[in-house]
């Protein structure tokens, strides 16, 4: 009884926090059965995530861009231009794929650092430089891909980012083997930091929750990663999409939440000149954040000319406005200061999963888009009204 | 026997947990210049907006006649409606609009409904020659200086018929020509039978201009002064507006200890380029460890311009002279270069810009020093907290807990958690802006009690603040500044609040 008690006032005080996870599951469940189980399905559920993927780094990097109370609508055409370049270099300069990867992230880098310097330095508002930016890189798109029209990329490495898997290393119970080892250490790693960080609490004699409390969280979150795991080692196994995205999410998660920087990104959105005058160079927080976004940009370029296997003229149109979505959705406030990594890419598979569950369903392309606008509008208006509330 | 045009009863206005208004009345004859003096807080802006309706009837108590009719105003345009205009001290011109549409806005000059610029553009002509101002009408407000700004707002008014002109410190920005040029207006237009109330801090245009002065001190009446009575000189006028009891709230200091002096300035000046005027000028002082110096003034005397100057220049002016700082002469690019040097500023504006609302208190406090809490880069959550507790306890924050968000808290509980947050970077240098404004008695007190635990700690404290009890109740030495000047240095013990306020208003 008292557990119960105990978990109430949790999910009760949290309720911000676990909505996302509350609606995505919700969702889930919800098409799963109007799908008779097509949804879960362990090759539409890797499908899903693949097709999440290039937006969800998207969505990491925009939550930082709006947290600091900014906004970069270049995303999707330096997504897109980036993405032909790769596809040049490897195809017509034949350069191997571990040049080329680390040159288009450091050029996304620079551009993303341009885009700094006219919204820190120059004071430009982040909605004009970020359409300029959106405009020049739509016409270098068009520019580059001019003569060939697509281009198609014939490199197996390049292409597996978007739709290869990791090796199996054999089978067991029918089942992908290093998904299954990899999701394994995955909930061990989980458990090992969850304790660890209750034993460092207890170390400085901090009030902790329960061991029943943690007990059924642990078992709760683990159930979770080990069901997704099984299901994805029923069809192929972990993608290298889903694996890039989770070491994106897991580096941008501590950034943000364990690190000084991700302490001044949160400060300088809450109240910038507060944290002027607390010391911090808001303008050098500003040119990070910026640089950060047009990298996982080129990240997100990679990810979808790899997998297309191909970089075509329109690629990366309207992506900014599915990474913007998504961080809505994943709780992210435009009044700054608010807003986690993680909820980007819940955000990220939540408006997937309409897409997706509505292709299933069979539902006409202009009522996804307006139940994908609903859902959207929902989500900030319950993000309106439970901040009312506050604590 | 002139006719009383305005008379206020008996007005009590009470905020949340302060009484800003107890009880006053006011009354004004026509055609009479008639000034408000009182110190900052002593409650003559509210009585203003109580007449002009930014306070709507039935959030104060008491009535107002206006014109022999009691009035029931909802909003300022009731007012305005009868003839009362109130100019504040932030101009509400629209800087991107030409003269004469600022002249008209809200009031428009229409025929069937749609507005005949024409027309517009010669009534504004007219409107100008009855304030003395030769600029074309067409100008942008952007293109003018504050003094014509000034007029313009008065030609705002005229055009609307006004017979009460409100001036909330007309002069507080302008030079010396600009507020001649203004004061001489005013008269002209008692001439032209209007009546005008005036707020001001400069005691030398009261006595040169008013027929009456009101007192106000801690939202009460004091007096009505008569110039005809020969009762308006400056002396009679201050001790009035101090002449408060002086309460033993201030805890004891024992053993001072003063020491080197570790901050210095010499010929110091900050100019505004935005504003276009210095902010600071020719600014000399110093500071000796173990030290409290309060720094005295009214409103817009530049002391928070000061403070700012000195603490890595935020607001980028333009600096000249000589800032020391342990003993060497310091030339800060950023707020993180005067913090590492060992200064802290605890913001007047804690809402504004000293406190992250949104966040908890844990955040906040560690937020001017997160090296002290993380390791290479890394936060340590834990010790973060260990460091939040710490100051809640010690400094006593009523909070539920750490957890709080900063924004819930009440004033004074907010103030600590400023204060918490620089006594965490470790300075040995603290400057407090307005450290006591808007929070209630008992935390006052222990806000007194730790500026006075950290002098004994040895660090040296910087006190800009409005209120002369607590300069005269905390300081070592006072600085008393005024239009951005250092208008004088008074030691404790020659220090009183008739000193201070005679610099104050020169």
């Amino acid at each position: 009884m008292k557990i119960l008690n105990e978990a109430s006032t949790l999910i009760k005080e949290n309720i911000r926090d676990y909505g996302m996870y509350i609606a995505l599951f919700v969702i889930m469940v919800t098409f799963n059965m109007m799908t008779n189980g097509v949804f879960m399905s362990s090759r539409n559920i890797s499908n899903l995530l693949d097709s999440a993927g290039y937006i969800a780094v998207l969505a990491v990097g925009m939550t930082l861009v709006i947290v600091i109370r900014h906004i970069d609508l270049s995303v999707g055409y330096v997504a897109g231009f980036l993405g032909a370049i790769a596809a040049i270099l490897l195809m017509q300069q034949g350069l191997p794929v571990y040049i080329v990867i680390p040159i288009i992230l450091l050029l996304g880098i620079v551009i993303g650092l341009m885009n700094g310097f006219l919204i820190a330095q120059l004071g430009i508002p982040a909605f004009v430089a970020s359409l300029a930016g959106m405009l020049i890189f739509r016409g270098a798109l068009l520019q580059v891909t001019e003569g060939t029209g697509t281009i198609i990329v014939q490199n197996a490495a390049f292409n597996a980012l978007g739709n290869g898997f990791i090796p199996s290393l054999g089978q067991i119970l029918d089942r992908h083997l290093l998904t299954l080892i990899v999701g394994g250490i995955g909930i061990i790693f989980y458990i090992y930091s969850e304790l660890r960080t209750r034993h460092d609490k207890m170390k400085y004699n901090f009030e902790v929750v329960s061991i029943g409390i943690l007990a059924l969280k642990l078992a709760f979150v683990s159930t979770i990663i080990g069901y997704i795991t099984w299901v994805l080692a029923g069809y192929n196994g972990f993608s290298w999409t889903l694996m890039i995205v989770l070491f994106v999410t897991i580096v941008y998660h501590f950034i943000s939440n364990r690190t000084v920087l991700g302490r001044q990104i949160y400060a300088v959105g809450s109240n910038p000149e507060a944290a002027h005058l607390s010391g911090i160079n808001v303008k050098k927080v500003t040119y990070l954040v910026m640089a950060s976004m047009s990298m996982l940009a080129a990240l997100s370029g990679i990810l979808y000319t790899a997998r297309l296997q191909s970089a075509t003229t329109t690629a990366g149109m309207l992506f900014e406005l599915d990474a913007i979505a998504a961080a809505y959705v994943g709780g992210v406030s435009s009044a700054g200061g608010v807003g986690k990594v993680t909820g980007a890419i819940i955000g990220a598979i939540v408006m997937a999963s309409l897409t997706n569950g509505m292709n299933l369903l069979g539902v006409g392309i202009s009522y996804q888009y307006m139940i994908r606008g609903g859902v959207l509008a929902g989500a900030v208006i319950f993000d309106v009204l439970t901040r009312k509330k506050g604590k | 026997m002139a006719k009383t045009i305005l008379e206020m009863h008996n007005i009590t206005k009470t905020f949340p947990g302060v009484k800003a208004l107890s009880n006053v009345n006011f009354k004004v004859e026509e055609g009479e210049i008639h000034f408000l003096v009182g110190e900052n807080g002593a409650g003559k802006s509210t009585l203003m907006k109580v007449l002009s309706g930014v306070y709507p009837y039935g959030e104060y108590d008491g009535d107002i006649v206006y014109q022999g009719k009691v009035q029931q105003f909802n909003k300022i345009n009731d007012s305005v409606d009868v003839g009362i205009a109130i100019i504040y001290q932030e101009l509400a011109l629209f800087p991107d609009l030409p003269v004469y549409e600022n002249i008209y806005l809200g009031n428009e000059v229409k025929q069937n409904g749609v507005i005949n610029w024409n027309q517009t553009i010669v009534k504004a002509k007219e409107m100008l020659k009855k304030v003395n101002l030769k600029v074309n009408p067409e100008v942008l407000i952007k293109d003018l200086g504050v003094g014509k700004q000034q007029l313009i707002e008065i030609a705002k008014a005229l055009s609307k018929d006004v017979k009460l002109l409100i001036l909330d410190e007309p002069t507080a920005a302008l030079n010396e020509d600009d507020s001649e040029n203004l004061l001489e207006l005013i008269k002209e237009l008692k001439k032209q039978g209007i009546t005008c109330i005036m707020i001001s801090h400069k005691l030398k245009e009261v006595v040169a201009i008013a027929d009456k002065a009101t007192v106000l001190r801690d939202g009460e009446t004091i007096c009505t002064l008569d110039a005809k009575k020969g009762e308006i000189n400056e002396r009679t006028i201050i001790k009035n507006m101090v002449g408060r009891e002086m309460n033993n709230i201030y805890p004891e200091r024992e053993n001072k200890k003063i020491g080197d002096t570790i901050l210095e300035l010499h010929n110091w000046s900050a100019y505004d380029s935005q504003l276009g005027r210095h902010v600071v000028k020719d600014a000399n002082l110093h500071l000796r460890k173990g030290e409290i110096i309060g720094i005295a003034g009214l409103m817009g005397a530049g002391r928070t311009e000061l403070a700012l100057s000195m603490f890595g220049n935020p607001k980028q002016y333009k600096l000249t002279g000589d800032l020391i700082v342990n003993q060497q002469k310091r030339n800060f690019k950023h707020t993180s270069d005067a913090i590492k040097e060992g200064m802290a500023y605890v913001t007047e504006d804690r809402k504004g810009n000293g406190l992250f609302l949104l966040q908890n208190i844990t955040n906040n406090v560690s937020a001017a020093k997160l090296k002290g809490i993380a390791n290479s880069g890394i936060i340590n959550d834990n010790e973060e907290i260990k460091v939040a507790e710490h100051y809640k306890k010690s400094l006593h924050i009523k909070a539920s807990s750490i957890e709080q968000m900063v924004g819930k808290l009440s004033g004074g509980n907010q103030q600590k958690v400023s204060l918490g947050k620089w006594l965490f970077a470790g300075p040995n240098i603290l400057i407090l802006d307005e450290p006591t404004r808007g929070i209630d008695v008992g935390a006052k007190f222990e806000i007194y009690s730790v500026m006075n635990e950290l002098i004994d700690q040895g660090l040296s404290i910087i006190m800009i603040s409005s209120e002369l009890g607590e300069v005269l109740g905390m300081s070592d030495r006072v600085y008393v500044m005024a239009e951005g000047e250092i208008k004088g240095e008074l030691s404790g013990e020659e220090a009183d609040q008739e000193k201070i306020m005679e610099l104050a208003t020169q």
